[in-house]
């Protein structure tokens, strides 16, 4: 599954998130439900703004896995699998632990692209040697 | 007769209690706050007035913004 099928499948499933946006560590956006590129990139920047602000205030070696911002106006979710970050936005007051679950599986579905193998390819067949005395 | 009188008077008094605490619930504004998660399974929440809410909270404001342009 790639991240545009991630993206699409997390929206038809969950009614609840108005945009999202997968992106690396590096700020890269790798695929969003947002229209423009511009728009995107600028939502993965300020969801990583977020982010980063967020662990400087950790007092342990913990990493941030995940993190939601709630306010008046809408919820602001953010998860990190590894270098895999995925942002969301919805309305006010939306199920935490049910987003938190499709972002999740929205990751973990972008990136099982990526972990999967490519097949071997097949040996070539080789050509029975004639035995001796055959012939 | 005055022991009538005084469950009439309790059961008013629960009943006024109960109204208001299911009011002040439905019309009572949410505050605006942080939940953060880390991989050993602890969580904080920084809730609005904090000094760490100060300084997220604008940021998840421009988040909600770039999302809705």
């Amino acid at each position: 599954m790639d991240a545009v099928q991630a993206l699409a499948d997390l929206t038809e499933i969950s009614s609840q998130i108005e945009a999202a946006v997968l992106f690396d560590d590096q700020g890269t956006v790798v695929g969003s439900t947002l229209s423009g590129a511009q728009a995107a990139e600028a939502f993965a920047r300020s969801a990583a703004e977020l982010l980063e602000n967020t662990a400087a205030f950790r007092s342990t070696d913990a990493h941030l896995t995940q993190l939601e911002a709630s306010t008046q106006n809408g919820s602001v979710f953010v998860v990190r699998d590894g270098s895999h970050l995925i942002a969301a936005t919805t309305g006010p007051s939306p199920t935490v632990g049910l987003v938190f679950y499709d972002l999740k599986s929205c990751l973990r579905g972008a990136a099982a692209d990526e972990v999967q193998p490519a097949k071997p390819k097949p040996r070539p067949r080789r050509k029975k040697e004639p035995v001796d005395g055959e012939a | 007769m005055a022991k009538r009188k005084f469950l009439g008077l309790l059961g008013f008094g629960t009943g006024v209690f109960a109204g208001s605490v299911l009011y002040r619930r439905s019309t009572g504004r949410r505050r605006d706050r942080v939940d953060v998660y880390f991989d050993d399974g602890s969580m904080m929440s920084f809730v609005e007035g904090s000094p760490e809410a100060e300084k997220l909270l604008p940021v998840a404001q421009d988040v909600l913004s770039a999302a809705r342009r």
